[in-house]
């Protein structure tokens, strides 16, 4: 018990005091999940549109795949990551292992299936006579895409919302890809495993709390601009 | 507003399942009219609308817009831009009504200003400037169908494609509707097809009647032809005609034929054989039932038979009855009407129409079966 409660007021003297390191891993955890969201969701959304109104050949089987996707263990897309910008690997060229940019790049894989994935279910769920009538209308083909995504706009909020969810809080291909450098690549999760490998408690659980407030902060965030859009 | 196009199918066919649900070898639709499509549910119709507005293209057959032959995709979106569709279902936007209106003109990229004017005018035009700022998911039924209909006239199209507007819709509402629709089709004379089941609807709006029955036209003409007059014993069902009787010719003479139809007589307009065996219709609206003690009004009619109501089924203002005489004729009249009459089964009456009330539906020698067609 005491543990906690050491670790609990660790937490509030470490929010409140202005920690400098704190706030660099806070900084970069947000700026590089939320760089990794914005990639998965500008790739993701029409992608997932595409995926859940057209009819083509193989649309079967990219659905399993962005299905499986969306279950894949992030530390296997850190491995996987990690082997493509080795020295050797395919885009080694890049030369961006162990900085924040190998890190969105994973963290993006892993959100972009659920993005995709949810999109996909959000504009699959209107209803078919929908799009018709948009063509009917004089719509192209991706102007009657583009007015079901703004319809399935809050359908959609709700995929980007669990892409950040997965990537904020995910550990294994961050630490892969990242390295956890100090003062470089080290964010949230990844501090916070190393701080009670440690045995410092207090600042695992301080750090612990400032990512559930962030998450919880992000999120409200944009569940109140989708609850704002909903019918007035 | 730019000339309005004819459209034209040659030999058009589209099959689903196997099934061939659409067989159309020659339709034209000239620049100017409207047109009404009619017939039950799964005869075809929507297909038929689909494949005019270009959105379906068919399997075999050639669709021609002002005499061009549509092929490519490009040419495809750049005339489906000059027609605008509205569907059965107000399927609106969740977003304002005025930007539903605007809908179709961002579509077409069409300038801000000009593009405002028109939805400012529609909208006044149909009578709902008032809902410009609502949200189109927050409306009634009657509401949502205007709105519906203004997003497909303020693009000021070619021809103007409706499919069931006023379906789903209450009595009143849908009459205010059908009111101001035809008001501003008077005004805009843009060519227009019109699909319904409701016969009420094509014969208030339209110039001319198709009938579709199982993926075929099966007749065309104009609204009075097609209802009184229909060609066969199948559209003669479907358009209401419900007195649909098998005669044989007794005499004929002067233009005017007696026929034996059950244990009755009916006199018709015409020469035919004696024996010939004919297929009448008369549409229940001519047959008029009076009390047999009174002259009426009717005395100079033709054809003036007693029965007995056999059954009287009230249908709000109107009264459907049937009176058995020697063959079950079908009366349309007001539910006033009926109750002055004090009809109900069992009263005697007189039913009487008159001669050219009666329509041949089809003549010559005697035939197995009633269904066969000539």
């Amino acid at each position: 018990m005491d543990l906690i409660w050491d670790g609990i007021t660790e937490a509030v003297r470490l929010i409140f005091s202005g920690d400098k390191e704190v706030a660099e891993i806070v900084f970069l955890t947000l700026r590089v999940s939320g760089a990794a969201t914005v990639l998965a969701t500008v790739i993701g959304v029409p992608l997932g549109a595409v995926l859940g109104v057209w009819q083509f050949r193989g649309r079967g089987l990219l659905i399993s795949i962005v299905n499986t996707g969306m279950g894949a263990p992030p530390v296997v897309v850190g491995l996987v990551v990690m082997i493509m910008l080795w020295r050797s690997g395919v885009l080694g060229g890049l030369n961006i292992l162990y900085t924040p940019w190998a890190m969105v790049f994973a963290q993006a894989l892993i959100a972009l299936p659920i993005v995709i994935g949810f999109s996909m279910a959000a504009i699959a769920g209107i209803d078919p006579a929908f799009r018709q009538q948009m063509l009917a209308l004089g719509a192209s083909k991706s102007q009657a895409l583009y007015v079901m995504v703004l319809e399935a706009r809050l359908a959609i909020l709700a995929a980007v919302m669990a892409g950040f969810g997965a990537v904020i809080s995910e550990v294994g291909a961050v630490m892969m890809v990242g390295g956890n450098i100090k003062g470089e690549t080290r964010v949230l999760t990844t501090a916070t495993v190393l701080e009670s490998s440690r045995g410092e408690f207090g600042t695992a659980i301080a750090l612990g709390a400032i990512l559930l407030m962030l998450a919880f902060v992000v999120i409200a965030t944009l569940t109140i601009v989708q609850q704002r859009a909903r019918i007035r | 507003m730019s000339e309005s196009p004819t459209v034209e199918l040659i030999d058009v066919k589209v099959w689903k399942n196997r099934r061939l649900i659409l067989d159309v070898p020659a339709l034209n639709l000239p620049a100017g009219e409207t047109f009404s499509v009619i017939g039950p549910n799964g005869a075809g119709k929507t297909t038929l609308l689909r494949i005019i507005s270009l959105l379906d293209r068919p399997q075999s057959g050639q669709v021609f817009h002002d005499g061009e032959m549509i092929n490519s995709g490009r040419d495809t979106l750049k005339r489906r831009r000059q027609l605008a569709m509205v569907m059965q279902n107000p399927l609106l936007r969740n977003a304002s009504v005025w930007e539903n209106v605007l809908t179709g003109h961002r579509f077409r990229h069409t300038p801000r200003e000009v593009a405002s004017n028109k939805v400012g005018e529609w909208l006044e035009r149909l009578g709902i400037s008032h809902l410009a700022d609502r949200n189109a998911r927050r409306l009634s039924g009657g509401e949502a169908q205007r709105v519906n209909m203004a997003r497909g006239l303020v693009l000021e199209p070619d021809m103007l494609l409706l499919d069931e507007p006023f379906n789903g819709l209450d009595q009143p509402t849908r009459l205010g509707l059908m009111d101001d629709l035809w008001q501003i089709l008077q005004e805009i004379q843009t060519t227009t097809v019109l699909v319904t089941h409701d016969r009420a609807e094509a014969q208030a709006l339209s110039s001319r009647v198709a009938v579709m029955l199982d993926g075929k036209v099966e007749q065309i003409g104009d609204p009075e032809a097609v209802f009184t007059a229909p060609d066969t014993e199948e559209i003669a069902n479907f358009v209401g005609v419900e007195n649909i009787l098998a005669g044989e010719v007794i005499e004929s003479g002067d233009g005017l034929t007696t026929a034996a139809v059950g244990e009755g007589v009916i006199t018709l307009d015409g020469q035919y054989l004696p024996g010939e065996e004919l297929l009448l219709g008369i549409s229940p609206e001519a047959v008029v039932i009076e009390d047999p003690s009174g002259l009426g009004s009717t005395a100079s009619v033709r054809n003036r038979i007693s029965g007995v109501v056999s059954r009287v089924f009230e249908m709000g203002a109107q009264a459907r009855v049937v009176v058995d005489c020697g063959f079950p004729l079908v009366s349309l009249i007001s539910g006033g009407s009926a109750e002055d009459l004090r009809l109900s089964p069992g009263v005697q009456v007189v039913a009487s129409f008159k001669a050219s009330a009666v329509h041949v539906i089809r003549n010559g020698e005697a035939s197995e079966s009633t269904t066969d067609r000539p």
